[in-house]
């Protein structure tokens, strides 16, 4: 008890002097990086200036190259806490877009997925015939890609949420195929021979064994397919011109120059993905001590 | 003392009677160096009723016979039938329960729902599985255990389990490889007993893979002696004792006689090699 409690203050402590250390070092950069900023423009109006001014107004400036910590936090507070959740201008309306598109783009995606993985091991012309597309679907860069999708479906009258969900789940499902044909090969041996002893059929030898083989796997994929939904949901919101979503405060803050407007954004969408992680994750414990795998 | 060799008991059998036979069967398993001869021309027959013991030295075959019976494995050459039919229609007809030399229970389900299993599977009714689980489960000594899972079990009461598994579905044809090797001695008298009954009560057939001469002598009608390198049978020996047996059986003259007959045909093929 003793020797665990003092290892806790040992990593919370080694943890605090990480995150003033690179605190510390934000601080350096962006006096640098913003400070020359300030330098080029007082000489360029040939003002005079002092260092001490400069250090002074490195942290204040309306678009600085990089923003500081603190700026961003107050970006963060004034778009989260002092807007209508309703209005434009709210990050939080901007959020909440972005994980509908992320949450219906994993759940086809999963579901994609999870399908076509029971396609290629219960058949062995899908496994020869799939797999490669599976594979070379991924290695068209999305950035290419979403654009396409986005205007093809357009063309065909659907718009809004659909297409950038497409995307999420064209990112998604990939992951969840493999992970999904891994696990449900890994069903044991002697337990395949048990089931076999049984005379069990094809969708029982699934539904009882295979499919409990292969949840641990499946998570771990779900966990990588809903971080890939989102960069996928914030990917698609760029070039559809889209009103909303991440994508496109990050987009309309870099068109403006509001270098704090896009590290909030980023910052948010940083916070969402470790907030659907987390989600996964949980989903994940309750359901493995529900059937008793959790000691 | 009655010691038959195999070509004696390999009699044409009226096929009514007999449950498995076996003959001039050989199986090769291809390995990368050198193909290993895991059974080699082995002759058997074994009656419905009959209590059968393979016993021998370890990789002698003993395992890879038993899979064989069973359809896991399929045989080099030779024949093989059990109930008449092939082993695998015998599979297909669920003909047959399988006991492993490891427990193999599902860790995500409870001990009940393991037994649940086979019946299932099978799609017998709910209430006659829970009848026939609460009747094998306190028969193995582990009614309160059933809503548990595996890993909460001893490696011995996951044995016990999965054999409670096997006599939920009653098989006529009962398959057991080295049941009781994980377990103590008064558990293994007491299940050895309990399966005594079943048998005795039920006349089904079981063949039965021990290391264990003295619970071979106990349990057995034919005790078949097995040998390796390669997997071969060397000695059938047809029990002398009452069918209806009592742990104070293996105090007799009777027990140790043919105990004794036993080790002497396990140690005659060692000086073989
Ligand atoms: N799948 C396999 N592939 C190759 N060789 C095998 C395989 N299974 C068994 N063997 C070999 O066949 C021989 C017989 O094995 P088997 O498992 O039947 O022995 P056993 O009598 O059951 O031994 P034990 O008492 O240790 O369980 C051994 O030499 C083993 O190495
Ligand atoms: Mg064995």
């Amino acid at each position: 008890m003793q020797r665990f409690k003092s290892l806790t203050q040992h990593t919370g402590f080694a943890v605090a002097v990480v995150i003033l250390a690179l605190l510390i070092v934000w601080y350096l950069a962006a006096l640098w990086m913003n400070g020359q900023q300030l330098i080029m423009t007082l000489e360029r109006t040939q003002q005079p200036w002092t260092y001490l001014e400069i250090v002074r107004n490195a942290y204040g400036i309306a678009r600085p190259p990089l923003p500081v910590p603190h700026q961003i936090a107050v970006e963060l507070y004034n778009s989260i806490v002092n807007q209508p959740i309703s209005s434009r201008r709210s990050l939080l309306y901007h959020t909440i877009i972005t994980l509908n598109s992320t949450l219906l783009g994993f759940a086809m995606g999963s579901i994609l997925g999870i399908l076509i993985a029971v396609g290629i091991v219960h058949n062995r012309t899908l496994n020869a015939s799939l797999m490669p597309w599976v594979i070379a679907s991924q290695t068209v860069p999305i950035l290419a890609i979403a654009p396409i999708i986005v205007v093809v479906l357009g063309s065909i009258n659907i718009t809004g949420i659909l297409p950038k969900a497409m995307i999420s789940m064209y990112l998604s499902f990939f992951p969840v195929t493999i992970g999904m044909v891994k696990g449900l090969r890994s069903a044991d041996k002697l337990h395949m021979e048990l089931m076999m002893t049984y005379n069990a059929n094809s969708q029982q030898m699934f539904w009882k064994l295979r499919w409990f083989s292969a949840q641990p796997y499946l998570f771990a994929s779900l966990k990588i397919a809903i971080s890939a939904a989102l960069v996928g949901a914030i990917v698609a919101e760029l070039p559809t011109g889209a009103q909303g979503g991440l994508g496109a405060r990050l987009l309309s803050g870099s068109y403006y120059g509001q270098t704090i407007q896009i590290w909030a954004a980023l910052i948010m969408s940083a916070l969402l993905g470790w907030f659907l992680i987390t989600m996964v994750g949980l989903a994940e414990r309750w359901i493995l001590k529900r059937r008793g795998a959790v000691q | 003392m009655n010691a038959l060799n195999p070509d004696v008991i390999n009699r044409p059998a009226a096929s009514g009677r007999s449950m498995v036979e076996v003959n001039n069967l050989s199986l090769i398993f291809e390995a990368n160096d050198a193909p290993v001869h895991a059974l080699s021309e082995i002759n058997l027959t074994i009656h419905k009723g009959d209590f059968v013991s393979f016993i021998g030295p370890s990789g002698c075959g003993k395992t890879t016979l038993l899979r064989v019976i069973a359809d896991l494995e399929q045989a080099t050459s030779g024949e093989i039938k059990v109930g008449g039919t092939s082993p695998s229609d015998a599979r297909l007809n669920r003909m047959y329960g399988y006991v492993f030399q490891a427990p193999a229970l599902f860790p995500w389900r409870t001990i009940r729902s393991n037994c649940a299993l086979p019946m299932e599977i099978s799609s017998q009714s709910k209430t006659h599985q829970h009848a026939q689980i609460d009747k094998y489960l306190q028969m193995v000594g582990l009614q309160d255990f059933h809503n548990k899972f595996p890993w909460q079990l001893s490696g011995g009461m996951q044995q016990r389990a999965s054999i409670a598994r096997a006599l939920c579905l009653e098989p006529e044809l009962l398959l057991m490889d080295e049941p009781f090797g994980a377990l103590d001695e008064i558990t293994r008298d007491h299940l050895n007993i309990e399966l005594l009954k079943i048998w005795e009560a039920t006349g089904k057939t079981l063949v039965f893979v021990t290391h264990s001469i003295p619970e071979a002598v106990l349990l057995s009608t034919h005790i078949v002696v097995m040998s390796p390198r390669p997997g071969r049978i060397v000695k059938v020996i047809e029990s002398p004792l009452p069918r209806h047996k009592t742990l104070s059986l293996r105090d007799t003259d009777a027990f140790h006689a043919l105990a004794a007959e036993i080790r002497q045909a396990l140690a005659e093929d060692h000086q073989l090699d």
